[in-house]
């Protein structure tokens, strides 16, 4: 055996599918010196990966999720530990036969081989199954499973081979040092490491491994319950591990799966069972495995029945008999998504964690990028650990949520479904004026913002069929079409929207200017009281981020960035903060409140609140300056996200209320509205074709897609410099587009509306890949109700990108008519700007 | 036909390291399952397999906590027909108390129509491995006993047990009703079936509440042996290490 070390380039701990992978990732990228560590016993440690059913199904409606799914599977079909064996999602329910085609639609838009059958082809696959309860199928060949010991062992053994790596089973970590906020020693129960990197691998344990180091890795162990039941006469002439697809019981939230004579079947149905990470039991303590707990017999008895109904031919025989039953523990987050990246308390101190079987290996390529180059092929971002604002990272809001998510891992999630738990912690200093205007509040980073008004009922009336009231339940669902009558109010006269929810960095001192330049492409060197949009590049060019941002003295910038974004772009600015503290970054997210008052009639509510000069003269478009209303002094910047007159008002957070009487009671003769963000977010961006992080801007893409670039490239460094220069001399592979829909009438003759993610085809209905491979789809959809038309955003290869080009959207299995309204970056909806800057 | 009685035992199923509560008077079961041992699994698949072949009834029994109903359901699950709570508040009861409480209800399901041929037991308490309880039911019952069985055939009216000694085997025949306790390896039992634990959870119990007899054993707390460690030499490593297993085989007397 290896004598064990006292230094290493990068620890990572954990072997888990995550740990190897991790190991071979970063030895083909060329590492050196690195150790895995373990405290289990290897090939398997008695983590998740030991018993997990180890199938994969391709398709999410998420993008990353699919795309680091489909990179997985290529690389266990390259290992020789893939068996393709064909999937199936079956529907119990009329719900459920829709939502099987809108997943159809995301398997188009990602590049997926799927089909909607019938329950008699079902039965065709699947002989044993009970077609006469199910209403459709949702088939993907492509689907399999994986040895996932194995393939963690070849990936083990092959950075040993490169002389990469040494491994060290039974080893315990007792604790971490950091120093200067750097991960500086790994102790162990065999001696300590100083090591320069540290990976945590650790599954269900890595918040304990994390919380050594004083980091916070949010997730909490939960129970899978698991049963396996055999020998199965079906199964008798079984070649190998698998012979028939794997069904998902989407509506009771369970899986059957062959796994050689025996059938596993799983369930996502049963009562959420939390753990917390202390409390596992050691590998001595536990019967089987600290993964594999006792089965609770009675949480299980419901999906035994339903089992049983899918299929009884197999499960309602007495001579197959249940062999291994375990509370599976495997890992949930709050949101949903894995925790990937460096951790934004210790450097260096990685977090790959609450990764499935089925995304492992391409996760890990995509971490070991990161950390070499600092930019991945594919874009984790939603991801990122460093997502999470403090009040994320509670046991209260780890524990509530993952238990409220624990029971949709098979649902039909609308994509703008509300979090039901832990809701009310970040409210504004305007909440208890909302809220007696009837809003009905959505939930950002925690923050309750109104996402329309009730009280604005009435505008229904005033606005009528201009208002595109929505017939079909699902695009009806989290919405009302008093959105769009509070936009067409703000186009008339003016409005008030609630944008405390955005993170407010500042950025100060003698070395700010340099700082704020090197993070963003733009000119920022700009006269102070001047307001700049630009976005952020990472190192490969893609975008990072964009925000705007307010020059309020030569060493004094302030960042304004989006709720859902802050923390992780607050993470990227201190990570490039210069060594010799010439410039600091300070957080005022909770200290400021901001109100955005937009529309025609915004100047002379303004106006008649202060005696300060709100003039076009006086204030400019594109510029920011203290403003005195009432008692009230604030920052008033003459910008727009809706494409009107207005400003965004930013204000001590205590004086907020104040503000907001003040603003609101000066409004009243000019007829101000409260609005939401439904207009914010959705139509008043729309009709400008106004791009959002996340949506249209993301890492894979470029500005020269997004139709961002500058017509010149300032002279000064700044990150991703490079590869922008690079990409601004070819032509793009694609260019972002504006489409409207020409027809929204279904064969049923009710009329829909896509609501983002969905595959844009051509007029024959196949889908369209630019040179890289990328599908085109909907990035964003909603409402136009100035222009009357329901719009698409959607990037676009150059033979398509062109005003006035006819293509199709499908939407639930319809395909509608679309026409490219415009090529790029010019908006839909006064398309000079003339009302922003009158 | 013939009427057979199984009686079982709630006990932790246990990792390799047994951790005890703080008060030292249970085992800390926070990790742990509750199940029956391998013995009386045997014993429930024997009393199944009987009443297959013979017809008649099978009723299973237990003496614990209202918790223990879960292996009553369990036991129900793999074909025991009825089931038996001898509910007690707490703790555990000493094998005379124990068996006191069986024999009360042995003679109370006779009383209720349901005289038992057979009495089969687990050779002994998984957790506290008495190997009394069998025993003295059948004293009191005054009914023969056969203990550590390994094959058990009924005969016209007779039971016929064989038991593993060194080197053979000891053959015993006694008329029924007797008690025979058995020892795993006399069948290999089933798996539990959907169908079964289904139709096994709807099953009532019945339910009685023996009085403890004085005297007996108390238990006054437990203790966990210290823990026995092996160690590991590694002899070598390849084609060198072959003589020096082959010189330790042969010290062992295995070649």
């Amino acid at each position: 055996m290896d004598t064990f070390p006292r230094h290493a380039r990068v620890v990572i701990i954990g072997a888990g599918i995550v740990g190897n992978s991790m190991a071979y990732h970063l030895a083909k990228l060329g590492w050196k010196d690195i150790v895995l560590l373990d405290k289990g016993p290897l090939p398997n440690p008695g983590g998740s990966t030991g018993h997990a059913s180890n199938f994969i199904y391709l398709t999410d409606h998420s993008k990353e999720m699919t795309k680091f799914t489909l990179d997985s599977v290529r690389q266990y079909k390259e290992l020789g530990v893939f068996t393709q064996s064909g999937g199936l999602e079956v529907a119990r329910t009329p719900q459920r036969v829709e939502e099987l085609k809108r997943r159809i639609t995301s398997s188009k838009s990602w590049g997926i081989d799927a089909e909607v059958v019938s329950p008699a082809e079902v039965k065709k696959l699947v002989p044993f199954i009970n077609e006469k309860i199910i209403l459709s199928g949702f088939h993907t060949p492509g689907i399999g499973v994986v040895d996932s010991l194995r393939a963690g062992t070849l990936m083990r053994e092959t950075a040993q081979k490169q002389g990469a790596l040494t491994v060290f089973a039974g080893t315990e970590i007792r604790g971490m040092d950091v120093a200067n906020g750097r991960v500086k020693t790994v102790r162990t129960d065999r001696g300590d490491i100083d090591a320069e990197y540290v990976v945590v691998c650790c599954g269900i344990w890595s918040p304990r491994i994390a919380r050594m180091a004083g980091a916070s890795i949010p997730l909490t162990p939960a129970v899978h319950q698991m049963i396996s039941v055999g020998p199965v006469p079906q199964f008798a002439d079984t070649v190998g591990e698998i012979k028939f697809p794997i069904v998902r019981d989407m509506d009771t939230n369970m899986y059957e799966r062959q796994h050689g004579f025996d059938m596993e079947v799983g369930s996502y149905a049963h009562r959420p069972i939390l753990m917390e990470p202390d409390r596992i039991p050691s590998i001595k303590e536990s019967a089987l495995s600290p993964t594999e707990l006792p089965f609770t017999k009675e949480d299980f008895d419901l999906q035994l029945e339903q089992a049983l109904e899918l299929m009884p031919d197999i499960l309602g025989n007495e001579k197959v008999g249940i062999r291994y039953a375990i509370n599976g523990l495997l890992s949930l987050t709050p949101d949903g998504f894995p925790l990937l990246g460096e951790t934004p308390e210790v450097k260096n101190l990685w977090s790959a964690a609450a990764i499935w079987i089925k995304e492992a290996p391409g996760i890990a390529r995509a971490v070991s990028e990161w950390m070499t180059t600092g930019a991945s092929e594919i874009d984790p971002t939603g991801s990122d650990v460093s997502r999470f604002y403090d009040h994320h990272k509670t046991k209260t809001h780890v524990q509530a949520r993952s238990a409220e998510g624990f029971n949709k891992t098979y649902g039909i999630v609308h994509p703008r479904e509300q979090w039901l738990t832990n809701r009310n912690v970040r409210l504004s200093p305007f909440y208890e004026r909302e809220k007696a205007l009837g809003a009905v509040f959505f939930e950002t980073a925690g923050w309750e913002r109104p996402n329309w008004y009730e009280s604005n009922n009435k505008l229904l009336a005033e606005y009528g069929d201009r208002a595109l009231p929505r017939a079909a339940e699902w695009e009806s669902r989290w919405w009302s079409p008093i959105i769009n009558a509070e936009h067409l109010a703000m186009r008339e006269r003016v409005a008030m929207v609630d944008l405390s929810a955005f993170a407010v960095l500042d950025v100060t001192g003698p070395g700010a200017l340099h700082l704020i330049q090197y993070m963003c492409p733009n000119q920022m060197d700009v006269p102070v009281g001047r307001v700049v949009y630009t976005q952020i590049l990472d190192v490969a060019g893609g975008i990072k981020a964009d925000v705007t941002v307010m020059r309020l003295g030569p060493d004094h910038f302030r960042m304004v960035d989006g709720g859902f974004d802050g923390m992780r772009d607050k993470k990227w600015l201190i990570d490039h903060l210069p060594a010799d503290g010439s410039a600091q970054v300070s957080d005022l997210s909770s200290a400021l409140a901001t109100i955005g008052v937009w529309g025609p009639r915004a100047r002379d509510l303004a106006q008649s609140a202060t005696e300060d000069d709100m003039s076009n003269a006086g204030f400019p478009y594109g510029t920011c300056r203290w403003v005195t209303f009432g008692p009230v002094r604030a920052l008033a910047s003459r910008i727009s996200y809706v494409g009107e007159l207005g400003w965004e008002i930013y204000m001590p957070f205590e004086q907020g209320a104040r503000l907001w009487d003040t603003l609101w009671d000066a409004g009243q003769k000019f007829g101000v509205v409260p609005a939401g963000i439904g207009v914010y977010g959705t139509t008043g961006r729309l009709e400008k074709s106004y791009r959002l992080y996340g949506n249209e801007l993301e890492l894979e893409y470029n500005l020269v897609e997004a139709g961002l670039a500058r017509p010149q490239v300032k002279s000064q460094d700044f990150i991703g410099k490079a590869a922008y220069l690079k990409q601004r001399e070819s032509k793009p592979a694609a260019t972002l587009c504006t489409l409207t829909v020409d027809d929204n009438t279904s064969k049923s003759g009710i009329k829909r509306y896509p609501q983002g993610r969905e595959p844009i085809l051509t007029l024959d209905g196949k889908p369209i890949e630019d040179a890289h491979g990328r599908r085109s789809f909907v990035t964003s959809a909603g409402s136009g109700p100035s222009v009357g038309k329901s719009i698409l955003l959607a990037y676009l290869p150059p033979d398509y990108a062109k005003a006035g080009t006819k293509l199709l959207v499908e939407y639930f299995g319809e395909h509608y008519p679309v026409m490219v309204a415009v090529a790029g970056n010019a908006p839909l909806f006064d398309p000079e700007n003339k009302r922003m800057k009158m | 036909m013939m009427n057979v009685l199984v009686c079982i035992k709630r006990v932790p199923a246990t990792g390799s390291r047994i951790t005890l509560t703080p008060d030292e008077q249970e085992i800390d079961a926070r990790y742990l399952n509750f199940t029956f041992s391998p013995h009386e699994e045997c014993a429930v698949e024997e009393a199944v397999r009987l009443i297959e072949a013979h017809g008649g009834t099978s009723v299973v029994l237990t003496l614990g906590p209202d918790a223990a109903t879960d292996i009553l359901v369990d036991a129900m699950t793999l074909g025991m027909e009825r089931a038996v709570l001898l509910e007690t508040e707490s703790g555990d009861w000493d094998p005379g108390a124990t068996a006191a409480a069986i024999v009360e209800a042995v003679r109370a399901q006779q009383a209720a129509g349901t005289a038992f041929d057979l009495i089969l037991m687990g050779n002994e308490a998984a957790d506290t491995g008495d190997y009394q309880v069998g025993i003295r039911v059948a004293h009191v019952l005054g009914l023969p006993c056969v203990t550590g069985v390994k094959e058990l055939k009924i005969d016209n009216g007779n039971a016929v047990a064989r038991r593993e000694v060194k080197g053979g085997w000891e053959v015993f025949e006694a008329p029924l009703p007797a008690v025979v306790t058995v020892k795993e390896g006399i069948n290999l039992p089933r798996y539990p079936s959907l169908r079964g634990r289904l139709t096994a959870k709807k099953k009532p119990i019945e339910r009685m509440k023996p009085q403890r007899a004085h005297g007996g054993l108390e238990k006054v707390r437990f203790k966990v042996p210290p823990e026995q460690t092996s160690v590991a030499e590694v002899l070598g490593k390849g084609a060198e290490a072959a003589p020096l297993a082959v010189d330790l085989l042969q010290r062992l007397g295995v070649l």
